[in-house]
């Protein structure tokens, strides 16, 4: 299957549907209407050409993976999409607007929020305080509310200590609330991060190798995790994965990427066995 | 350490005697070497037996040091326990009360160095928001105190404000300066961000000295009248014609000791507010966001947070209570000048900080009492004062280089 058609394909059924687009995502299947899209995405370092005519659309409630050998230029997308990067050409819209180009800060309040391949917590802050630090949109009581801690900020103070106390529990993390993130065992510290993404209630995850370093039994777990935040919370999930299982079992649609081209787009089925992508990962026969 | 000790007699032979001269060059100049002055003319007159005395005692020392490392080991260097918050706050409480009594136990002469103790209080607190909370290295911050003293000593001479109207005003001042430098230059990061700010602080100094005609130049501003208590005079007779005076209105007779205790009661309002407020700030979401950005940046990025206008309010905050402080410090001395903001002062407000523990509210305030208190102690032994200053850090930084109080982090707890 031809990666660019596919594209294609997917922004004329997500402009069909757009009505669906404000019911609660209840199915696994997405609900059509295209949240983020990038086009003609190019990075360049220099001389290398990390990323080159990358693109792909992720619908609303949808989990889309993005695969690919090592240095395939995966995380370089991340970090154009996510705004850490200033991508050298293309587009980046979120429902319809253009977000490349905005520092990384703003892409996060705009929705988009994301886990690190090496995990970046808040490592001398506890596990609830980093879910505290993430909900600074939530709290904007003034600095004097704070300094004679008045009824409204001690309010929100407790709004905040609540949400972060559901998303402990959501994660299994509520018995280790107080613990100092960074002593926390490398499996919760992966959980810690997504509870603090979710926690600003974005409208896409995006997940930077989520199960790297998990044994089997926590990818499992973490599995099910994503399949529920993307249930019951209605985000949709943008995944860099290596572990194939993972990425076949959740994946609504895949990207695979080489050498920072794109070579195939499509449900699981299709790019398990498109012969390009055999070929990327198991070298010509 | 042991371990890097020379192995065998032969090379600790070595070792001690490279040890003894370097010795010898570095004490040459400072004991070997007199400048006489025979008539008109200045002599350098050698004198070989100081340097000679301290060559031997470093190699003799050197040659024992294994011998009594190995004793030594069995000995543990003292550890000062871990205190908790709650622990903190009665230290605090306790501190307090003896600050409140100070002034009325203490000599004339100790109630002032006591005051000079609250400024430098004020001056590592605000900084330890700076450099503590945020972890931004700023090596310019008595460029800020240089602000504030000026802002109170300018528009006292030029609009004869008083002292009350320039406090808050100074604050203010400071605060937009910390603004405005934080602007550009929060984008740097570490040893940058130092050397920037460094130069901020020079730049300021430099302001201050060569604007001879707004600043006074090198002569800086005299005659900063003390503050009055709450508008009432606090002097000999009244300035004005039929003006009370403090003393008058309470029947008492006039004594300079009321001004002393005055100041540093003063002092001692400032700094307790500047307690408060710091303590309360990092409770609050931006004391968090400061120590979340202390942590990992990008991490705040990706989570909306904008880094400059974090690390901003931490830089305008800090800055303001250096103000604060340099307009206190401009009333109290009655003269100001390019003098006292020099790099060494900024040095200092950040020995405070480091020696006190970095975040530490106690340990700052402790480290501030004993910095100010110790020179005043060894004045005794006059030119070797910062022979010892240093020789106290090099010392405090083997023996606890997390600071005198490391700090623990009132954490939010979660209740089950």
């Amino acid at each position: 299957m031809n990666a660019p058609d596919q594209v294609i394909d997917a922004r004329a059924a997500g402009t069909g549907s757009t009505g669906a687009g404000g019911t609660p995502v209840t199915t696994t299947a997405a609900t059509g209407k295209s949240l983020l899209t990038v086009s003609g995405l190019q990075m360049r370092f220099g001389g290398l050409l990390a990323v080159d005519g990358v693109e792909f659309d992720v619908r609303e409630g949808e989990v889309f993976a993005i695969i690919g050998p090592n240095g395939a230029g995966k995380t370089t997308v991340f970090n154009c999409v996510g705004g850490f990067y200033q991508p050298t050409a293309g587009s980046v819209l979120l429902d319809g607007n253009r977000i490349d180009g905005l520092p990384s800060h703003l892409v996060a309040r705009r929705g988009l929020v994301r886990t690190f391949q090496n995990i970046r917590l808040f490592k001398s802050l506890t596990a609830v305080e980093n879910l505290m630090v993430a909900q600074h949109q939530e709290m904007k009581s003034g600095l004097l509310a704070g300094l004679f801690s008045t009824p409204a900020f001690r309010k929100s103070e407790h709004e905040a200590l609540t949400r972060a106390a559901f998303w402990l529990e959501r994660v299994g993390l509520r018995d280790l609330a107080n613990r100092e993130a960074g002593t926390l065992a490398y499996g919760h510290q992966r959980r810690l991060e997504i509870a603090r993404c979710m926690i600003t209630r974005p409208r896409l995850l995006m997940l930077d190798e989520p199960a790297a370093g998990l044994n089997p039994q926590e990818k499992v777990e973490l599995q099910v995790l994503i399949d529920q935040l993307r249930r019951e919370h209605g985000v949709s999930v943008l995944l860099i994965e290596h572990d194939m299982n993972l990425v076949m079992g959740i994946s609504d649609r895949i990207l695979v990427m080489e050498y920072g081209k794109p070579i195939a787009t499509g449900v699981p089925e299709v790019v398990r066995n498109d012969p390009r992508v055999v070929k990327a990962y198991l070298g010509e026969e | 350490m042991a371990s890097a000790y020379p192995q065998g007699f032969a090379a600790q032979l070595k070792y001690a005697g490279i040890a003894a001269v370097l010795t010898a060059i570095l004490v040459t100049p400072i004991f070997g070497l007199h400048l006489l002055r025979v008539g008109y003319k200045i002599e350098l007159q050698a004198d070989w037996t100081p340097v000679l005395l301290a060559a031997l005692a470093v190699f003799v020392f050197q040659m024992l040091r294994p011998a009594m490392a190995r004793q030594l080991k069995a000995v543990p260097w003292p550890t000062l326990p871990q205190i908790q918050p709650d622990q903190q706050r009665k230290a605090t409480l306790a501190l307090l009360v003896v600050a409140l009594a100070w002034p009325f136990i203490g000599s004339r002469g100790a109630v002032d160095i006591a005051t000079l103790a609250l400024i430098y209080v004020v001056l590592g607190l605000g900084l330890n928001i700076v450099v503590g909370f945020a972890g931004l290295l700023d090596l310019g911050y008595v460029g800020f105190y240089a602000v504030g003293g000026y802002t109170y000593a300018l528009l006292n001479s030029y609009f004869g404000l008083s002292f009350w109207v320039c406090l808050p005003l100074a604050g203010g001042m400071a605060a937009l300066f910390g603004f405005l430098l934080g602007f550009p230059v929060l984008r740097l990061r570490g040893d940058y961000l130092a050397i920037v700010t460094l130069g901020f602080g020079e730049i300021i100094r430099l302001l201050l000295n060569n604007m001879t005609s707004i600043t006074g130049g090198p002569d800086g501003v005299s005659g900063i009248p003390k503050p009055s208590v709450f508008g009432i005079e606090m002097a000999r007779s009244a300035s004005t014609e039929g003006g009370t005076t403090f003393h008058e209105m309470l029947g008492m007779d006039y004594d300079g000791m009321h001004m002393v205790i005055f100041l540093y009661l003063l002092a001692l309002l400032l700094a307790g507010i500047t307690l408060f407020v710091s303590n309360r700030l990092v409770r609050m979401p931006i004391g968090r966001a400061w120590e979340a950005l202390r942590d990992d940046e990008i991490a705040c990025r990706s989570l909306g947070l904008s880094p400059t206008k974090v690390k901003l309010s931490a830089f305008t905050l800090g800055a303001m209570f250096a103000g604060f402080a340099g307009s206190f410090f401009a009333a109290r001395q009655g003269l100001v000048n390019p003098e006292s903001f020099t790099f060494i002062e900024s040095a200092l407000i950040l020995a405070i900080v480091v020696l006190g523990g970095m975040g530490s509210q106690l340990g700052v305030i402790l480290a501030a009492i004993l910095l100010t208190v110790l020179p005043e102690l060894a004045r005794g032994f006059a030119e070797y004062r910062m022979l010892i200053f240093g020789l106290v850090m090099v010392l405090m930084m083997i023996w606890r280089p997390q600071g005198l109080l490391p700090a623990t982090r009132p954490h939010l707890e979660l209740p089950r």
